[in-house]
């Protein structure tokens, strides 16, 4: 008896045209411009960042822009030891959820400049964007957050969002 | 079984690329109507089920972003298939059978144009014979209309009144996508695409949305004055590999539609999803349709075929003409796989 055939090479590659869609493309346009755009739900009033052009608590068109402030609060974080394939980030690193001012729900991102161990729920932290030159219709315009050296948000201003 | 009516249906208009819009925009709109035009309230709906693929999309769990639509707050009872909306709403039947909740959400999206959908459909078959090969749809459904002209009565000529006719009432349905006035001798001096099928016989590539709202006994009767009831639905399937079937017939759809009791009483409309003009020859047979029913007035999948919506539209147009008086019984079909090889048959009649 032959030996079985243990495996076939049968590549496969599909192309797509991503549609960002009205909601997202506002928003990552906006990043273009440095500025980060939520939208407003006409019934809870929640504020989303990112927009999705709907809100998913109501399931109705979410449309109204609002744009957020690029300073937030620090909601929840970990400090990640494995190194990643793709982020060029020295290990240990923080990432956070990070709740911008104006809006409801936070958003993922990178904390650094600032040791590891003074990052915390409640910290204040900015934006630090790409030089203005740079700016693209891409989240990675914001590069990354940092303390902002404000005193920390007190637990029940974001305690609704974790 | 309890008794379960289509009480609402809404679709969004068949377009060859739609750029502007995401799939969870183009949604929106539609599940919105769909519910309105339920008289249920989105918090009264029991369940709440989908059909889609990520293939279409590209993205993975695009079924789970597609919720954003839905208001799933207070979290719903929930599920997907990934399979033309149609067998979505085969689940919502199943499942308003159990009794305790007494409607059902069932939308479908089918976004086509992000991906090349003859390469995203050549992936649905055998994954070591068949796909290798890269075989586009078009040409499996050319192999299948060979057979059938070649070991049957019917004509190239037949097809082409297929594709004349379902263009000409597509005319007068807003949501087509491809309509138009030709004559079948216009049409058979076409060259062909993949012979013997010509660019008329071949459905157009759509990108749309579609809901349907389910309700049982009196919830139907209360927000509903002319609930398409669903008397029968069956579902069966024919082998995956297209070589080991007879291409010429569908044994599934026959016997689905024998036991959805598509032959118990006459049928004033049928919504019959047959991409290819050359399915719909297959499928009057396999029904048991004759002259007495009107078929595909929506102009059928030859006018639009947003792949994982085109079946459940079937079903909401069936529905629409019984729910707006102009049909009694009506018969509607769904299709998935390469060349008809998985078939849906759902029997609607008003009271």
């Amino acid at each position: 008896m032959s030996e079985p055939v243990t495996s076939i090479r049968r590549p496969v590659r599909l192309e797509y045209d991503f549609t960002a869609g009205r909601a997202m493309s506002r928003f990552l346009l906006g990043l273009a411009e440095g500025r980060i755009l939520g939208q407003g739900c006409p019934e809870c009033a929640r504020v989303y960042l990112p927009p999705r052009g709907t809100c998913p608590t109501c399931g109705v068109p979410a449309e109204e822009e609002v744009e957020v402030s690029p300073r937030g609060t620090v909601t929840t974080f970990c400090v990640v030891n494995i190194p990643s394939q793709v982020l060029v980030v020295p290990v240990p690193y923080v990432c956070a959820n990070i709740l911008l001012d104006g809006a409801d729900v936070p958003i993922f991102h990178l904390i650094q400049e600032c040791p590891i161990e003074e990052v915390r729920m409640g910290l204040r932290v900015e934006a630090v964007w790409v030089p203005a030159g740079e700016l693209k219709a891409t989240f990675e315009s914001i590069r990354h957050f940092r303390p902002s050296d404000e005193p920390d948000a007190a637990y029940d201003s974001y305690r609704e969002h974790l | 079984m309890r008794e379960v009516a289509i009480v609402s249906f809404a679709q969004a208009p068949s377009v060859r690329r739609e750029t502007e819009r995401n799939e969870v925009e183009m949604l929106t709109p539609v599940i919105a109507e769909a519910i309105e035009r339920s008289a249920i309230s989105r918090k009264e709906i029991g369940f709440t089920i989908s059909g889609s693929s990520d293939y279409l999309a590209g993205q993975p769990f695009s079924f789970v972003t597609a919720l954003d639509a839905v208001g799933a707050w207070p979290p719903i009872r929930e599920s997907h298939v990934e399979m033309d909306g149609a067998w979505a709403l085969y689940e919502a039947w199943v499942r308003l059978q159990i009794g305790d909740v007494d409607s059902a959400l069932v939308y479908a999206f089918g976004k086509s144009s992000p991906g090349d959908l003859g390469e995203v459909l050549a992936l649905q078959l055998d994954p070591y014979y068949l796909a290798p090969l890269w075989p586009d749809p078009v040409s499996l459904a050319a192999l299948q209309a060979r057979a059938l002209l070649e070991s049957t009565g019917y004509t190239e000529r037949d097809m082409a009144e297929v594709a004349a006719r379902s263009r000409r009432d597509a005319q007068s349905n807003p949501n087509a996508q491809v309509a138009s006035d030709f004559s079948v001798d216009d049409l058979l001096a076409e060259p062909y695409l993949v012979s013997p099928l010509r660019k008329h016989d071949c459905p157009p590539v759509s990108d749309s949305a579609a809901a349907v709202v389910l309700a049982a006994g009196d919830l139907a009767r209360r927000v509903c004055e002319r609930p398409a009831w669903v008397r029968g639905i069956d579902h069966r399937i024919d082998p995956h590999y297209p070589g080991v079937r007879n291409l010429a017939e569908s044994p599934s759809a026959a016997l689905a539609a024998r036991e959805a009791g598509v032959g118990d009483a006459p049928v004033d409309v049928a919504e019959v999803h047959a991409p290819f003009s050359h399915q719909e020859l297959i499928l009057r047979d396999a029904l048991g349709l004759d002259g007495r029913t009107a078929i595909n007035p929506s102009g059928g999948a030859l006018a639009a075929n947003p792949v994982m919506a085109a079946g459940l539209i079937r079903i909401g147009e069936a529905a629409r003409r019984i729910m707006e008086g102009n049909a009694r019984r009506a018969v509607a079909h769904a299709t998935s796989g390469p060349c008809l090889q998985q078939n849906l048959v759902c029997v609607l009649e008003g009271d």
